[in-house]
């Protein structure tokens, strides 16, 4: 799950003089900007614009990867098919929603937790900042086989739980029940991706000034008037940002099902896009894997607007 | 942030940087061209062996040979982990960027030979009619495959376990019927072992088609209807899938069968299991840890004949390759029979043909495996030579992996039916 920062903090622009883009050095200074970002925009549009072109034309055909015949066009068959004759996509959409409402509040939240922690002037602070970092930096591939073993009905989460209980609890097979399988790739996704967003979170109550603080203190306010007051308000771009991310990377979802559950247990884990690759790619039906990415692409496009429209300031 | 880089009337830092980047590039992807004017021709060779090490060694043992016995074409390989490598082939296919040679899954064959990305071999009968049928490639009426080897499947045993249990010890003329077979499950369940079989369902992909389509093929049911190729009703949906299916199910949940077997099917070598469902591969683990007490004894009958799939990695040649006759050359040199007898004896698989077994060590009269070949010259039935393939294995993999967990069985067959037929339709029958 990386992203790209954009943080801006809105106090770096002294000694800048902005005598706007007419002048001979305004100009050529636009020019060298558009020079800089050129290589990312060229790669952005090669990469990412261009195949979603075509994706766009290839979801209205029948095409397929390799065949001797060439694809045909069907109108919107592929998009109809999709909510009326796949009952495993409309299941993927479900999963997909209830893993997105789930993991971003948790993430997010634990995220800010444990960014309050670290966030204190505490000798050997940057040790847990580290370990708290470290799965974000492990191969998402790599941490879904270790889950695999553990979550086995004889591996380390049923031993541990059973010894915590006192024997009370045995053991759960958790990615063979339909219903504890999600649950349980919920839980290793956010152990995995709470470390990134602990250190957004960090970097935003970073910026809050600490006179806020020391006023807040002299008025009397306690911990979690603090917190309500000086804080939270402080981090509203932060909040922003780490909720954007959390909810595309969570609509994203693919690698943790394509190595642990494949889609099942009876469709309990399937996802948009992993039912995009195995309709797409892996049975060659790539007109309608191309309908199916860009119905993600809409959905994401609408839940990232509203998440705006919801946090953005009155 | 940063300092400030003022800008004068020459080219700003960022935009020679930029230059510079580009051009290496765009350099970097010209160099990639291969072929001299003078000087053997280069041919490319894609193989999914990475990480087999017993493949690798004779591939590039025979690599070796063919460069040195002539000096027209030189053969350069590339190996891939085998999960990853049809994906790759379809994607290189798709960028009509293919190597010369590549080796394929036998049943996979037909969906590149209809889509024409390989080409046929143009073999000499008198060299293709001593090979195992399943290791000849064939799709309308042309020869586009060839491989060094067949797998057989076999109920894996240990002659003590099953004598102590008073289990009898099936033979080719009289195998296990379904309700012997049962019984022994249940016996050995009782007898202590965790699980009474190891079925090898940790495992993904194309094994569930390679693996479970003969004992459903036994029951009677089969994967699509072999007389037209249109249509899986009837057959995957009968009366005979459904009661596979349900006996399936019921491996499960009365736990004769474990749905998490230990990885690398470890569970048969250390004593976990008394049975496996397995391979030839894992003739070398077994007689490793048990030594002469291991039997590999034919599949039940379970009402349709015993059957094992059949069909495994085959070679064959691109249709855009540029140097095709090059790679025909190389084929045909590497069917020589030491070669089959060595990829034989480092893997355990049986031999494409009766020369080279009898070269081996397991596979020559009376050897420990001889048994496997019979397995498979009478039991192998290849996976449905069709170009919708591809999706028939998804869906049964899906399907069968939902059957195991306890969904409804005619439903779930009943929905793969429906899967199948809608791809064969919107595909035109694939030509047939």
């Amino acid at each position: 799950m990386t992203t790209t920062t954009a943080t801006t903090t809105g106090a770096g622009t002294k000694g800048f003089r902005r005598a706007g883009a007419r002048t001979p050095r305004g100009r050529s200074e636009q020019r060298s900007a558009w020079a800089m970002a050129a290589p990312a925009l060229i790669g952005l549009f090669l990469f990412l614009g261009i195949p979603a072109l075509l994706a766009l034309g290839l979801s209205f055909t029948n095409a397929r990867l390799i065949s001797p015949e060439g694809p045909s066009f069907v109108g919107v068959d592929n998009y109809a098919r999709a909510f009326t004759n796949d009952p495993s996509f409309v299941r993927s959409l479900l999963n997909t929603f209830y893993f997105a409402a789930v993991v971003v509040p948790v993430q997010a939240g634990l995220g800010l937790v444990l960014a309050l922690l670290v966030n204190q002037k505490v000798r050997g602070v940057n040790i847990f900042r580290t370990i708290f970092f470290l799965p974000v930096v492990t191969s998402m591939v790599v941490v879904s086989i270790l889950w695999t073993f553990m979550y086995q009905e004889t591996g380390l989460v049923n031993s541990m739980l059973s010894r915590l209980t006192g024997g009370a609890f045995e053991g759960v097979a958790w990615l063979q029940e339909p219903a504890t399988a999600m649950p349980a790739i919920m839980v290793l996704s956010v152990w995995q991706g709470v470390g990134f967003h602990m250190i957004i979170w960090l970097a935003g109550l970073q910026t809050i000034p600490e006179e806020l603080y020391e006023a807040a203190g002299m008025d009397g306010a306690n911990l979690w008037q603090q917190f309500r007051h000086v804080t939270w308000p402080g981090l509203r771009p932060t909040l922003v940002f780490v909720a954007v991310t959390i909810t595309i990377a969570a609509f994203g979802l693919f690698v943790q099902i394509d190595v642990m559950t494949r889609g099942g247990p009876l469709d309990s884990t399937t996802t948009i896009i992993f039912h995009a690759v195995r309709k797409g790619f892996r049975e060659q039906e790539v007109g309608y894997g191309a309908a199916l990415s860009l119905i993600f692409f809409v959905l994401v496009l609408i839940v990232s607007l509203i998440q705006r429209r919801l946090t953005q300031e009155k | 942030m940063g300092s400030r880089t003022r800008v004068r009337g020459r080219a700003p830092r960022s935009v020679l940087v930029t230059l510079a980047v580009g051009a290496s590039v765009v350099l970097a992807g010209c160099g990639a061209d291969t072929g001299t004017a003078d000087g053997p021709t280069e041919i490319t060779m894609w193989s999914h062996s990475a990480g087999n090490p017993a493949e690798l060694e004779v591939i590039n043992r025979i690599i070796a040979d063919f460069n040195a016995s002539q000096d027209e074409y030189v053969v350069d390989a590339e190996f891939f982990p085998q999960g990853a490598y049809n994906d790759a082939i379809v994607a290189a296919a798709t960028a009509d960027d293919l190597p010369c040679l590549l080796d394929m899954d036998g049943p996979v064959m037909p969906n590149w030979a209809w889509a024409e990305v390989i080409t046929p071999l143009d073999l000499p009968e008198e060299l293709t009619d001593q090979f195992l049928p399943s290791t000849v490639g064939e799709w309308e009426g042309e020869i586009y495959s060839i491989g060094y080897w067949d797998a057989a499947l076999s109920v894996l045993a240990r002659r003590s376990i099953l004598e102590d249990n008073g289990i009898r010890i099936p033979t080719m003329e009289r195998p296990w019927s379904l309700e012997e077979f049962d019984e022994a499950l249940v016996t050995l369940k009782e007898a202590g072992f965790e699980y009474a079989i190891d079925m090898g369902v940790a495992d993904t992909g194309e094994w569930w088609a390679y693996a479970y389509s003969p004992l459903l093929q036994s029951f009677g049911g089969d994967l699509i209807d072999r007389d037209t190729f249109l249509s899986a009703d009837a057959v995957l949906n009968g009366p005979e899938a459904v009661a596979f299916g349900e006996w399936f199910h019921s491996l499960f949940e009365r736990e004769l069968a474990s749905r998490t077997p230990t990885a690398g099917r470890q569970d048969f070598p250390l004593g976990n299991v008394a049975l496996s469902w397995n391979g030839n591969w894992s003739a070398p683990a077994a007689f490793e840890a048990f030594g002469d007490d291991v039997l590999f004894l034919p599949p039940p009958d379970f009402g349709a004949g015993p059957k094992i799939g059949g069909a495994s990695w085959q070679w064959g040649a691109s249709a855009n390759c540029d140097a095709v006759e090059g790679a025909r050359d190389y084929i045909e040199f590497s069917l020589a029979p030491e070669y089959i007898a060595e990829f034989s004896n480092l893997t355990g698989l049986i031999p494409a043909t009766e020369e080279a077994a009898a070269l081996t060590d397991n596979y020559a009269e009376g050897g420990p495996l001889a048994q496997m070949l019979d397995y498979s010259r009478e039991y192998a039935l290849i996976r449905p030579p069709t170009p919708a393939y591809a999706v028939i294995s998804s869906v049964f993999e899906k399907t069968l992996q939902d059957v195991m967990n306890g969904a409804d069985v005619q439903g779930s067959l009943d929905r793969a039916v429906d899967q199948i037929d809608f791809n064969i339709e919107t595909n035109n029958g694939y030509g047939f």
